[in-house]
């Protein structure tokens, strides 16, 4: 096993048994996580490669690249490993949180706001799990053309469905603990809305 | 406005031009399709009440009625991003397909990179490069912001850009959004023209002809280059393309977009052009109520 050089993107490997760098996570890990905590299908990301530059830092890239490569950056970061929980990227929640199934908070228009901001708040009607969750909201829906909540139309095609859940928007990663929501929105992405 | 008295002679309606060149220009967005389709995006600012006006020659640029376009919740989510009119014009003529490989040689803030992710379905690979590392983290933040996966950051001097950090050698386009003397941004920026000089023009000019023919010489045969620069200067844009024609193997094209603008110049002070150059094209302040630009589009030819 060697160590990580945080000079440079390694491609992640495959799977657990191909690994050659210390405490580097697999492809496999990765894809897992995602679909174990936030219900984000496997399938989701058979078009993309998974790379670390830095320790722990995991980078999600569409393009072309050899490993190991030595450039400012590729595709986006996604997720920290190397720590007792992995904490997915505000930026990777708004690109692919609408995946998402499970551990998804929805706000009201007010909570929203707070949570761009920055801002933390006690939520008490959480009852589901602690830890990051994807915090989300409802927007450009009219009064008129507010989304039916699930249940209500059994009748609902899934085209229906999916315009439907087109009307959430997610807005980044929150940290839930004891009735409170920390928002993790960086400092440079927090906005006054 | 003093530097802009030597464009007198090609400029039609030349008063009708400093005007609009001393009236500030409003904001505009280009919907980042990456992160929402146009629809989607003009229902959210409907719903916010954020007015808009569509630009006729392409829906995923819009004029916004705020003066904070910043604090919109399509801009926190990414659906819009803060790029003027003119500048979502050279992506557009460039005209990059899913899953080529493009290179875009002057990138920094990211505006044009993202916007050519976004013509791509981010599918394939723009190399977005910057020579000044100050401005990479601007490419880097708002490529992430935009969720761009497709794009892939590099630092170095594009005039001697080496192909060796990847795993292919040669790129299907290339956009040479060169460093210019910036005549073209009075509007936005009213100081654009205070350190104005003959020297730096001359001086910019080499750097732009140095970088323009990398972009050439790193594209397969049968390949695209647009070459665009936000300033009126012939020296900047036609004699550079001019010096292109000139060493490289390549060829001036024709394309379409449908913003008002006037052709590109065959003569300059004396020194004639390519005839081909009349199809690049200039926009001038007046004709679309934007700021000015210059476009050229290029095919590599055999040798």
């Amino acid at each position: 096993m060697s160590d990580n050089d945080g000079q440079r993107f390694d491609r992640l490997p495959e799977t657990n048994a191909e690994r050659s760098v210390e405490g580097r996570a697999s492809r496999a890990e990765v894809i897992d996580y995602f679909e174990d905590r936030f219900g984000i299908p496997s399938e989701t990301f058979a078009d993309y490669t998974f790379w670390e530059k830095g320790a722990g830092k995991i980078w999600i890239y569409a393009g072309e690249a050899p490993t190991p490569i030595e450039i400012e950056a590729i595709g986006m970061t996604c997720l920290r490993t190397r720590q007792e929980h992995w904490k997915p990227t505000t930026d990777f929640v708004q690109r692919f949180g609408h995946h998402a199934t499970d551990c998804v908070i929805e706000l009201e228009r007010e909570h929203a706001r707070a949570f761009a901001a920055g801002e933390d708040q006690a939520l008490e009607w959480w009852d589901g799990d602690w830890g990051y969750l994807i915090a989300a909201h409802e927007v450009g829906v009219g009064p008129e053309g507010r989304a039916v909540r699930d249940g209500e139309n059994a009748e609902r095609s899934p085209q229906e469905e999916g315009v439907e859940r087109g009307q959430l928007e997610a807005l980044g990663v929150g940290l839930y603990v004891h009735g409170e929501l920390r928002s993790m929105v960086p400092k440079g992405r927090q906005r006054d809305l | 406005m003093e530097p802009l008295g030597r464009y007198r002679p090609i400029i039609d309606d030349f008063e009708a031009f400093l005007e609009a060149c001393r009236r500030p220009l409003g904001n505009a967005v280009r919907i980042n399709t990456i992160a929402a389709s146009v629809e989607r995006t003009l229902e959210v600012l409907d719903s916010e009440g954020v007015a808009y006006e569509q630009a006729d020659w392409n829906p995923r640029v819009l004029r916004l009625e705020t003066d904070s376009p910043g604090s919109t919740w399509t801009s926190f989510h990414g659906m819009t991003h803060g790029q003027e009119e003119v500048s979502a014009v050279p992506p557009v003529v460039l005209d990059p397909q899913p899953g080529e490989r493009v290179w875009d040689a002057c990138a920094a803030p990211g505006g044009k990179a993202t916007q050519l992710a976004a013509l791509m379905d981010d599918r394939g690979t723009v190399v977005a490069n910057d020579s000044n590392l100050g401005r990479i983290s601007a490419l880097r933040f708002n490529a992430e912001r935009l969720g761009a996966t497709s794009l892939a950051v590099t630092n170095a001097d594009a005039r001697n850009y080496s192909m060796k950090p990847f795993s292919f050698d040669a790129f299907d386009r290339a956009l040479v959004d060169a460093p210019c003397s910036c005549e073209g941004t009075i509007r936005k920026n009213p100081d654009a023209l205070d350190d104005w000089s003959e020297g730096y023009v001359d001086s910019v000019s080499g750097i732009q002809k140095g970088i323009l023919r990398r972009a050439i010489q790193t594209t397969r045969e049968g390949g695209h280059i647009v070459y665009s620069t936000c300033t009126f200067a012939p020296e900047e844009n036609e004699a550079v393309v001019q010096h292109a024609l000139d060493e490289e193997n390549c060829r001036v094209v024709e394309f379409d977009v449908g913003l008002e603008h006037s052709p590109g110049l065959t003569e300059w002070d004396d020194r004639r052009f390519d005839d081909s150059l009349e199809q690049a094209i200039r926009i001038y302040p007046h004709q679309n109520d934007t700021g000015g630009f210059f476009v050229a589009k290029l095919e590599v030819t055999a040798e």
